[in-house]
């Protein structure tokens, strides 16, 4: 098979440097085991470093910092720690042999790598939707850019990829980049969402109100024109069913196209060893060590779904490496029972998905649909908890106790009018 | 006059309603901390943004470290001072939190090394 690739040994192996999976090393080397960090970058970070606008940190660090300056206050503690990491290691494989052998070969510039490890943490982030899979057509044109790209040639190398934007979606990373062009001054003609109501975080919807950048709602864009390099965009108007209303559409000349149409979870990896996979998180089926449906597999941060607040994708690491000690130690993860928690009214996605009623666990999850003056219920333990106003962009995350966990079988947990 | 935001300063994204009777706030409605209750009077008086942009470098392992003021700024004030850092150059090495230039009394910080 692989007879001179050299071996290597650890207790967990963390694919992943960014927030979630550098969280997750240095907790694991605070309790005391072998860990070895990956990332396929030059650097360590993920996509923080070149999320260079404040608004991170609130939580973990009870102050507000912008993206590199998290990353790098990680990146010292993981040094600080002596945490063993790689970049410019690309893992290309895991092999799960049996619940405590699992081997992630991976190559780097000093060639070829596999590594035995006894638990796998996988915080390999997400990856952009990008134009083919929101049904935009027309000519095959330089200047279409994911968010993410204009963000990376913009905030990293000081490259403007354009003069004159039109940007699909309304969601953070979109709005934050309708920003840094405006800023730089470029042109935003307009910001496209096919929802009728805003896509991110209300902070990052003022900056619409900002620089005075049109926001057309429940409007897509279906076509892009030009001799190599985008002329004009087609915008159509949807209905309520986001069906095209035929006759309302428009073009609106730019030279740049920026998708921001949403984030997927890098899964494929562990698709390939049998991960269950939630449809609605399009993330791993985990239970409240988020470990997945394969025994010693851990997720973390937009890996196991998508998140709004670094902070919250930093303390699903620590947990999953808590989750990776005590696997170690017991040589797997057990409980009595496993209350399986499913989704009520108005709830789009919700992660863990089985909680062992052994520890207090936060809830992420999302609603469908905007809605002002809900409770967000758990009938079947009498949990309300009133809201004034919840919206698909934002995450909610609420505690449950272990006790509360505990007298339930299952949990169902909705989000009515109160 | 009733002025209506949506709160910025945390992500709970507090509804405030600011109320303003012949130029002076009246009363504050909606925040659950008294950040948020500043900055909604602040935002209707005088708005100010932390001000994020990147700035070329010699010598560093990237061609640009990041950098934000260290303080709000005046929003008016923003295309002025955007205009003062496309001419800043920097040169390696820098430190995350070094203060690498000022611009009328304010201090624009590294947040990236390089």
């Amino acid at each position: 098979m692989f007879p001179r690739i050299p071996m290597l040994s650890y207790d967990v192996v963390v694919i992943g440097g960014g927030p979630a999976g550098m969280a997750a090393a240095i907790r694991a080397k605070e309790l005391g085991l072998k860990v070895l960090l990956l990332d396929e970058n030059d650097y360590l970070g993920g996509i923080l470093p070149q999320c260079i606008h404040p608004g991170f940190g609130l939580h973990y660090y009870r102050e507000e910092l912008t993206g590199p300056e998290f990353a790098s206050r990680l990146a010292k503690r993981l040094v600080e720690l002596g945490v063993e990491y790689r970049t410019a290691a690309r893992v290309l494989e895991i092999k799960n042999y049996s619940d405590l052998e699992k081997v992630v070969i991976f190559t780097s510039p000093g060639g070829a790598y596999q590594v035995w490890a006894k638990a796998v943490i996988y915080a390999a982030g997400a990856r952009e939707r990008h134009a083919f899979e929101i049904g935009i057509v027309g000519d095959r044109v330089s200047g279409i850019y994911t968010a993410g790209e204009a963000q990376t040639l913009m905030d990293l190398y000081g490259i403007m990829p354009g003069k004159e934007i039109v940007i699909v979606g309304s969601g953070d990373v979109g709005l934050i980049m309708a920003r840094r062009f405006a800023l730089e001054g470029a042109k935003v003609k307009a910001v496209v969402e096919l929802m009728p109501y805003p896509g991110g975080l209300a902070r990052n919807v003022m900056i619409l109100r900002d620089f005075n950048i049109p926001l057309y709602l429940s409007h897509k864009v279906v076509e892009v024109r030009g001799k190599g390099r985008v002329e004009r965009v087609k915008v159509v108007k949807v209905d309520e069913n986001l069906n095209e209303i035929p006759g309302s559409e428009f073009w609106i000349e730019a030279d740049t196209l920026i998708i921001s149409a949403g984030l997927v979870p890098s899964v494929k990896k562990l698709k390939k060893i049998g991960v269950e996979i939630d449809p609605a998180t399009g993330g791993p089926v985990v239970n409240d060590r988020l470990e997945t449906s394969v025994p010693g597999i851990f997720v973390a941060g937009n890996s196991l779904l998508i998140n709004d607040l670094v902070d919250y994708v930093a303390e699903q690491g620590e947990l999953a490496a808590e989750g990776t000690k005590e696997f170690i130690e017991n040589g797997g993860i057990e409980s009595r029972k496993w209350v399986k928690v499913e989704k009520g009214e108005n709830v789009r996605l919700i992660a863990p998905h089985y909680l062992s009623g052994d520890r207090d666990v936060y809830l992420y999850l999302r609603v469908s649909k905007p809605m002002e003056d809900v409770e967000l219920r758990i009938p079947e333990i009498d949990k309300g908890m009133k809201l004034p106003v919840v919206k698909p962009a934002e995450m909610l995350r609420i505690k449950l106790k272990a006790e509360e966990i505990r007298k339930a079988e299952k949990l169902t947990v909705e989000v009515v009018k109160a | 006059m009733i002025y209506r935001f949506t709160c910025i300063v945390c992500p709970l994204g507090c509804s405030i309603e600011v109320e303003v009777e012949n130029g002076k706030v009246k009363e504050v409605k909606g925040c659950r901390c008294p950040r948020g209750k500043e900055w909604a009077v602040q935002e209707v008086t005088n708005p100010k943004r932390v001000v994020m942009s990147v700035v070329p470098v010699e010598g560093g392992a990237l061609p640009t470290v990041s950098v934000k003021t260290a303080e709000p700024v005046p929003k008016e004030k923003i295309p002025e001072l955007m205009k003062f850092l496309a001419k800043l150059r920097l040169k390696a090495p820098v430190k995350v939190g070094e203060t690498v230039a000022e611009w009328k009394g304010i201090k624009i910080v590294a947040t990236r090394g390089a």
